[in-house]
């Protein structure tokens, strides 16, 4: 019948309508600012800089590769490489970036970056009361305002950076394993050098 | 008119009252003068104060409707905002696009409000309380309303951005589709009275049966008008669900799209107070104007219950909004040409049949249900038949591409 | 004294609007002075009693000519402005000698009217007369005039039709 839809419709509408003040459980919403729902997991917005340690700008794990900032497709990542080299948190000589800045109004939250990085550096963030009134500076976070320690990341998505921190972990063995391969490679050739040489001068007489 | 105390006959006039002793201040030259422009006073103050309510009201009903509490936060219960948003769109920067006809961009909104402002001037909001009481009251109004399309244009077009001229000529082509039901159904209630006089119609419909009152509504004919009145106001006034003109998903504003700040506000203002204008027409011509529902209750004030039932009127059309999808512009064409058009043209017969049955029966219980009988079954009769035949031309399939592929 | 006053005004309104129209560039700017034309006409009729006259003269010119000629004109390419200089053109010399002799028929046909020479012969007419004169002794007119405009609107729709398919070859 023509016409039926819209009255059932209308049932419907009035029954929320009615419905919503007599029970709460009735209501989707919460109260925004006093209220709060507990994040899920995946949340994201925007990229952060991970940095190891306790000093935020001594412990970026950026090494200023600009893969990033090449892969961005809106563009809206800028960076100064470093012309010297600093000691990272492991304390290998790495460059670091002097600027990294992003402007989040420009930022489509794609991940991209977090996706090309190839040493974990940069990671979805999930702070989103970000507002200001400059809305031109305001809006581009530098590396200050970027960088924010591993634990923070270890809270907000905690089973990815679980994940993160074993493969960092297992780099970490396998790099000093093979430092240590190679140092004791190195010791033994060493030995062996010293002991050839020894060998090889020992029948000659000492001056 | 049944016998009220003093008091309710004082509380009924008091508005008028006030009007002439305020009048009576001025010398006798001034006075009608005065009087006119205290009327005036009355519906620039009143009815913006409505609309500002109103909008409140709407957002917190549509949230109710979606399970939400709406605006909460400006004053108790949210009761403030629309202060908050007058006070923003006040100070908000009014942006002129540089490519804009600047004039007609600036007149449109301003041609609209005072057109809409216009067709209060003739509309009985309680008893002796009309500002202009002309013969031709609701033909001035239907005039007025139907100029209101132009300024839509003119905003539409001077604003030379597609979104806005495509909105605009939606909602010119719909206003004009619209307006013959509109009209049609109106005239149902015009030819039982016998005049034009919204002050007439609402006399007319002043009698009582027992408690209940002569309201057109409460006839067969009357029934069938209302309803197709309503549709065509909801559609003459752009509110869901024939809000096409401003379908937000397609045509980000529709013909406002370039305004901002006062001049979207007057378009907003202009929105409302159309659809308050209409539901009041609609209140005079079908639901009995100021009349009281029951004879019981004729000691309170006439003006009280003209704006209880437009509160209770736009509190319907804020319900149907949170109810109902939609448009698409083949549907909306189709339902306006082939199923209001010919009901209302349907319905005007049927009036006409049911005052010449009682003419040629004569006065008597028996003539009440015979004219109840023919009348009501030839308007359901037509209404299933059309129903049927629509709902079963209704075809649902994969939607086809006739240029794609 | 103010009756002169509101005439002269409305008249310098119509004819305000009209020569607008005539000579504005922007077509759809000329549509709109038109319709201020519309609308000085309807005041006038309302100045002079004639409200049911009026308000059709709203209802039926502003409410649907109006809108009509701007649908014309958005649907044609002219609804920029117009290029270069009007007044020389040859349909503009036209344009001249018809409007001449239409001022001429107008003229004559003012001199020989009957006009009622005092304002107080004015009949005050109402709807309900008009009504009736309508339905009584002008039926005839107004159903040939009925027939007439469902003939065109007829026409309309068949030309509007789409055409099927196997005809368009
Ligand atoms: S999330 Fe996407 S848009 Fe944002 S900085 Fe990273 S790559 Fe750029
Ligand atoms: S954040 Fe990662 S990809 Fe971007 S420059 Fe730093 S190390 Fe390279």
């Amino acid at each position: 019948m023509l016409g039926e839809g819209i009255l059932k419709g209308l049932a419907e509408t009035a029954k929320n309508f009615a419905g919503s003040f007599v029970s709460e459980e009735r209501l989707t919403t919460v109260e925004y600012p006093e209220q709060r729902l507990p994040q899920i997991e995946n949340t994201r917005d925007f990229p952060f800089l991970v940095y190891d340690g306790e000093d935020a700008m001594a412990g970026l794990r950026c090494v200023s590769c600009q893969i990033c900032e090449k892969e961005c497709p809106p563009k809206c990542i800028y960076i100064v490489k470093s012309t010297d080299k600093k000691p990272d948190y492991v304390g290998k000589a790495q460059f670091y970036p002097t600027r990294f800045d992003i402007d989040i109004s420009v930022c489509m939250s794609c991940q991209i970056c977090v996706e090309v990085c190839p040493f974990d550096a940069i990671k979805m963030d999930t702070e989103f009361e970000l507002s200001t009134s400059d809305r031109f500076g305001g809006l581009i976070l530098d590396k200050h305002k970027l960088a924010k320690s591993n634990s923070y990341y270890q809270k907000i998505h905690p089973t990815e950076a679980a994940e993160v921190d074993g493969r960092l972990e297992e780099e970490k063995q396998k790099l000093e394993a093979k430092a240590k391969a190679a140092a004791e490679a190195a010791a033994a050739k060493a030995a062996a050098d010293a002991a050839a040489k020894a060998a090889a001068t020992t029948p000659e007489a000492q001056p | 008119m049944s016998p009220n105390p003093a008091w309710s006959r004082t509380l009924d006039q008091i508005f008028v009252l006030l009007q002439h002793r305020i009048a009576d201040l001025f010398p006798p030259l001034l006075q009608p003068w005065v009087a006119m422009i205290l009327g005036v006073v009355g519906i620039v103050a009143v009815f913006p104060a409505i609309f500002a309510l109103t909008t409140v009201l709407e957002r917190k009903g549509l949230g109710r409707m979606q399970n939400r509490l709406g605006p909460n936060r400006v004053g108790p219960f949210g009761i403030l905002q629309p202060i908050a948003d007058a006070i923003k769109s006040l100070t908000k920067e009014d942006i002129v696009p540089r490519s804009a006809d600047a004039v007609v961009h600036y007149l449109a909104p301003v041609v609209l409000v005072v057109a809409i402002f216009l067709g209060y001037a003739v509309l009985p909001v309680g008893r002796n309380m009309q500002l202009l009481n002309i013969d031709a009251g609701i033909l001035f109004f239907f005039a007025i309303g139907a100029s209101t399309e132009l300024s839509i244009f003119m905003a539409g077009w001077s604003s030379r951005n597609k979104y806005s001229l495509l909105g605009a000529m939606r909602a010119v082509a719909q206003m004009i589709s619209y307006e013959v039901p509109l009209l049609l159904s109106a005239v149902v209630a015009i030819m039982m009275t016998g005049s034009l006089n919204p002050s007439r119609i609402v006399e007319a419909q002043g009698g009582f049966t027992g408690i209940l009152p002569h309201w057109y509504v409460f006839t067969p004919w009357g029934f069938a008008g209302f309803v197709l009145f309503v549709i065509a106001a909801l559609a003459e006034t752009n509110r869901s669900p024939f809000d096409l003109p401003e379908g937000e998903s397609e045509l980000v504003a529709g013909y406002f799209t370039e305004y901002s700040g006062f001049k979207f506000a007057l378009f907003f203002l202009g929105e409302y107070l159309g659809m308050m204008s209409i539901a009041g027409y609609g209140i005079t011509l079908f639901l009995g104007g100021w009349g009281a529902p029951l004879s019981v209750l004729a000691f309170l004030p006439s003006w009280l219950w003209f704006f209880g039932k437009l509160f209770l009127a736009i509190f319907f059309f804020i319900w149907l909004r949170g109810t109902l999808p939609r448009l698409r512009q083949d549907q909306l064409m189709n339902f306006a040409w082939k199923f209001m058009l010919p009901m209302s043209l349907l319905d005007l017969f049927v009036a006409a049949l049911w005052r010449f049955l009682g003419e040629w029966l004569g006065a008597g219980l028996g003539t009440e249900v015979v004219r109840w009988l023919v009348c009501g079954l030839l308007l359901a009769v037509t209404y299933v038949l059309f129903a049927r035949v629509m709902l079963k031309r209704q075809k649902i399939s994969p939607r086809s591409y006739r240029y794609a592929e | 004294m103010i009756d002169t006053l509101v005439f002269l005004i409305f008249a310098g309104l119509t004819l305000a609007g009209a020569v607008a129209a005539a000579l504005l560039r922007n077509l759809v700017h000329c549509a709109l002075s038109l319709t201020v034309t519309f609308a000085g006409l309807a005041l006038l009729y309302l100045s002079l009693g004639a409200q049911f006259v009026g308000f059709t003269q709203v209802l039926v010119y502003i409410g649907a000519v109006a809108i009509l000629v701007v649908f014309a004109i958005l649907l044609t390419r002219g609804s920029g402005a117009l290029p270069g200089n009007l007044v020389t053109t040859s349909a503009w010399r036209i344009g001249w000698v018809a409007a001449v002799a239409v001022g001429f028929v107008l003229v004559a046909a003012l001199q020989h009217a009957p006009f009622a020479q005092s304002a107080a012969a004015a009949p005050a007419v109402s709807v309900q007369q008009i009504g009736q004169a309508l339905m009584g002794p002008f039926v005839l007119p107004l159903e040939i005039v009925g027939v007439l405009l469902t003939v065109a609107l007829i026409g309309a729709v068949i030309v509007a039709m789409p055409e099927r398919q196997g005809e368009d070859q």
